[in-house]
């Protein structure tokens, strides 16, 4: 670029810098402003986002957009703004205290590799909220919450974002004579980019611990700690890797099956349905498939399941509701056919089946040892038969003998919807079940 | 057109999709987790972005962030995650930011009961976040009302640019039910109203109180600002009591102001009834048996279903509880709209609450019975 557009990117239209005198935030947000001037950003293209604390003031020197968002939580609007935009570029202004309060933002977007920009003002304490520790503060050093000195060790943010993935790392201190060049590599990068900007909190941590240059670097030396950029490992940004993720591997759109009424029913009044089993059996599918091929027959129909939180064990239970006009209430406090098939259903509908009323029919796997009930009782070698075809079709095989016994609607359109709403493998399997289920009954 | 077998979470997706939806950010909880799987299959087919976040703090803050960046924005969640929300939805109300927040709500508090249903947010809904100042919420009873009110949300988000709530019940959010969601009539599409390129842009900037600042984009035409603290119509921090208040105003008028105009509801009135039942959510279908069989026995009952919790539809309450002797508030909670129908009483209106928090829907004849209809 021959001519320079923009010469500034800051304006003191709202005043001086509200730091004070010696804080390092005077010079890393003009270090920010040269780094970006010497980009020659785009200012409708950029959003500054900043988190809380005092280098959450800094946003409104800016006369690019900005977002200032609450405390700890920069990363994830700045995020935002790049998931919804990533022609955007995003730069987030974070302290040491935003970095603890959103560690696990700071975890996910290194690892996510999403493309903003995270400069960390860290300077060892909360300075706008009256000088308290935080994750980066040293042991021993004295804040306003750590009178006797700090016990807690000081978390690495670099060592932290590396070891989550960071495409990008760079530690630097607000006395590095590079530490435009080094805001403005890491501006650049397509993925994610961390500069740990070590500064001196001239109101409270510095006075506290005299604290000056030269005992930063005598703080990086202890640690073992190097500046500059400690990662550089590229790899795709997130959105770009979404996209081409989801082109590679779009499934085709799930054609919906709409349902039109092809068979009679008789179905009198609003009718319901409760079948009570073991998790693995299938219930929840079959159930669906009971009350699809009520559709098929002219009803109205609602399904209603109950299962522990771990869906793989304990019991499995579904409520269907058929009516020949809207349903309101979904809930089946009388039931018309109650079903159960294994042990782990009994268990749980014991107390309904000891109160079913005689206008109930309940079937019941012939094994099952039943409470007394005033429902008459029907016993059907459901594990025998499924034995035959599978046991993945047991469910199948019990509503398909109510069906029959109870008429309420043709086996046909049973039939059809285990035909159309399942794999034709899984099909083939469940048409034999409900044929061998009708005979029972 | 035709019928299908659905969950009110599949209709929600719909109606979300349908209302042009093209961002969203969820986090796994039940009985919310299937709205993130329809969304993750939908949005991005769509040419959007739907993303499960580390947790819903990250939700909230990707999905504000991405409405100020112009896009249509949905999140989904239980009680548990609309408590981590809270912080972002105060920011959202500071930011007039247009959003939908879908909340299926489940037994509570805490984890309580996970796979079970409630309607236990309600009033934690109205004073979500600090400052307490006015949301909208909207509270469906089926599926095919959880298709149209979550298209509907995506509407009013637009046209007030606020964040708008879908309160359904797991009752109705993962029940199946035979519906068919083309015969649901929808009104058009509300788009966001744009800020006029030519002028210098302010966020927040209004003729009168109760008007909806028009918008311009993150990475549009003009320079945007958003922020948390308290601001003036420019996006700038300001300290000004006069302006403080001012900005306050504006936000709670441009909802309560519009309290008529937000009401759904729906009436069957019946000449000459002496009570009431004032329901919403998955009760109102209960209700609806109650009052068949209340009027099978010959027995004179009036029902109003609101489909609009926040603001208050007032007007309508009060016109509704006008020369009937007894309201009977039946509620999947331990009272909570039952507080707004007592405040809005006329004197010697017996308000009688129904509620019911084991899990279990409350049935007809429990209405029938405590409300002394049986």
């Amino acid at each position: 670029m021959s001519t320079i557009e923009h010469a500034t990117y800051m304006t003191d239209a709202i005043g001086p810098l509200p730091f004070c005198p010696g804080c390092g935030h005077h010079v890393l947000i003009k270090s920010l402003n040269k780094a970006m001037v010497k980009l020659q950003l785009d200012p409708k293209k950029t959003v500054i986002v900043t988190d809380i604390g005092c280098i959450g003031l800094s946003d409104r020197y800016f006369t690019t957009n900005a977002f200032h968002g609450l405390h700890g939580r920069s990363i994830t609007y700045a995020c935002g703004l790049k998931l919804a935009r990533p022609e955007l570029t995003v730069i987030t202004l974070k302290g040491d205290g935003g970095c603890g309060i959103g560690g696990t933002h700071l975890l996910n977007v290194a690892r996510r590799n999403i493309g903003i920009t995270l400069i960390i003002a860290n300077n060892f304490n909360y300075g706008m909220t009256g000088g308290q520790h935080s994750v980066t503060t040293p042991t021993d050093g004295i804040t306003s919450t750590t009178p006797w000195g700090n016990v807690e060790g000081p978390m690495d943010l670099c060592g932290t974002a590396i070891a989550a993935g960071a495409a990008w790392v760079a530690r630097t201190t607000t006395f590095e004579k590079d530490l435009v060049d080094t805001i403005a590599q890491a501006i650049k990068q397509p993925g994610f980019a961390m500069v740990d900007a070590w500064e001196l909190c001239t109101a409270y941590y510095a006075p506290r611990n005299q604290l000056k240059k030269k005992d930063l670097d005598d703080m990086l030396e202890g640690y073992g700690f190097k500046l500059g950029v400690l990662t550089n490992k590229p790899r795709e940004e997130y959105s770009a890797h979404y996209r081409k993720a989801f082109e590679a591997g779009k499934s085709a759109v799930k054609k919906r099956t709409t349902i039109e009424t092809g068979f009679d029913n008789a179905v009198a009044r609003q009718t319901g349905i409760v079948i009570a089993g073991s998790a693995g059996q299938k219930i929840k599918s079959a159930a669906t498939l009971l009350a699809q091929g009520a559709m098929y027959s002219g009803l109205e129909t609602t399904q209603k399941d109950d299962y522990p939180i771990t869906v793989m064990t304990g019991h499995s239970l579904s409520e269907i509701i058929v009516s020949r006009d809207r349903i309101e209430y979904t809930a089946i406090d009388s039931p018309d056919y109650f079903l159960v098939i294994s042990q782990d259903g009994l268990k749980k509908a014991r107390a309904r089946i000891e109160q079913l009323p005689e206008t109930c029919t309940l079937y019941a796997e012939q094994s099952l040892d039943l409470p007394e009930t005033m429902a008459k009782v029907v016993k059907l070698p459901l594990n025998d038969v499924a034995a035959k075809i599978s046991k993945l079709s047991i469910a199948i095989i019990a509503l398909a003998a109510m069906l029959k016994d109870s008429g309420i609607y043709p086996a046909h359109a049973f039939a059809n919807a285990i035909s159309k709403f399942q794999k034709p493998t899984v099909a083939e399997m469940n048409l034999k079940a409900a044929a061998a289920g009708a005979e029972l009954t | 057109m035709g019928r299908e077998f659905l969950e009110g979470n599949e209709a929600i997706a719909r109606g979300a999709m349908k209302a042009g939806c093209d961002f969203f950010a969820g986090y796994p909880i039940t009985p919310a987790s299937s709205i993130l799987h329809y969304m993750l299959d939908l949005v991005p087919r769509a040419g959007g972005m739907a993303i499960q976040a580390e947790d819903e703090i990250a939700s909230m803050g990707f999905c504000i962030a991405a409405a100020m960046a112009g896009r249509k924005v949905m999140t989904a969640t239980s009680g548990p995650g609309i408590s981590l929300y809270s912080e972002n939805i105060g920011l959202a109300q500071m930011g007039e930011t247009p959003l939908v927040i879908v909340n299926i709500q489940r037994q509570g508090p805490a984890t309580g009961s996970a796979t079970k249903g409630a309607e236990g947010d309600i009033q934690f809904t109205r004073w979500v976040t600090s400052g307490g100042l006015p949301v909208i919420a909207l509270s469906p009873a089926t599926v095919a009302e959880a298709y149209d009110l979550t298209y509907r949300a995506f509407n009013l988000a637009e046209q007030y640019r606020s964040p708008v709530f879908i309160m359904a019940s797991k009752e109705t959010g993962v029940t199946r039910e035979s519906v068919d969601l083309d015969a649901v009539e929808l009104p058009p599409r509300v788009e966001r109203k744009a800020a006029p390129p030519d002028q210098k842009y302010q966020p927040h900037y209004f003729e009168h109180l109760a008007e909806t600042p028009a918008m311009s984009a993150f990475s549009g035409e003009h320079i945007a600002r958003f922020t948390t603290s308290t601001h003036d119509k420019t996006g700038y921090l300001t300290t000004n009591p006069a302006v403080i208040q001012e900005m306050l105003d504006h936000y709670a008028a441009k909802i309560n102001d519009a309290a008529d105009d937000i009401a759904l509801y729906k009436q069957d009135f019946q000449d000459g009834a002496d009570t009431l039942i004032i329901s919403y959510g998955i009760i109102s279908r209960s209700v609806a048996v109650a009052v068949k069989n209340a009027r099978a026995r010959g027995q004179k009952v009036s029902s109003l279903v609101l489909q609009t919790l926040w603001p208050t539809p007032e007007k309508t309450i009060r016109a509704a509880m006008n020369g009937v002797g007894k309201v009977i508030v039946p509620e999947m909670n331990m009272g909570q709209y039952r507080l707004e129908i007592e405040r809005l009483a006329p004197p010697g209106v017996e308000v009688i609450g129904v509620d019911k928090m084991n899990t279990s829907l409350i049935s007809p004849s429990e209405i029938e019975t405590i409300g002394g209809l049986a």
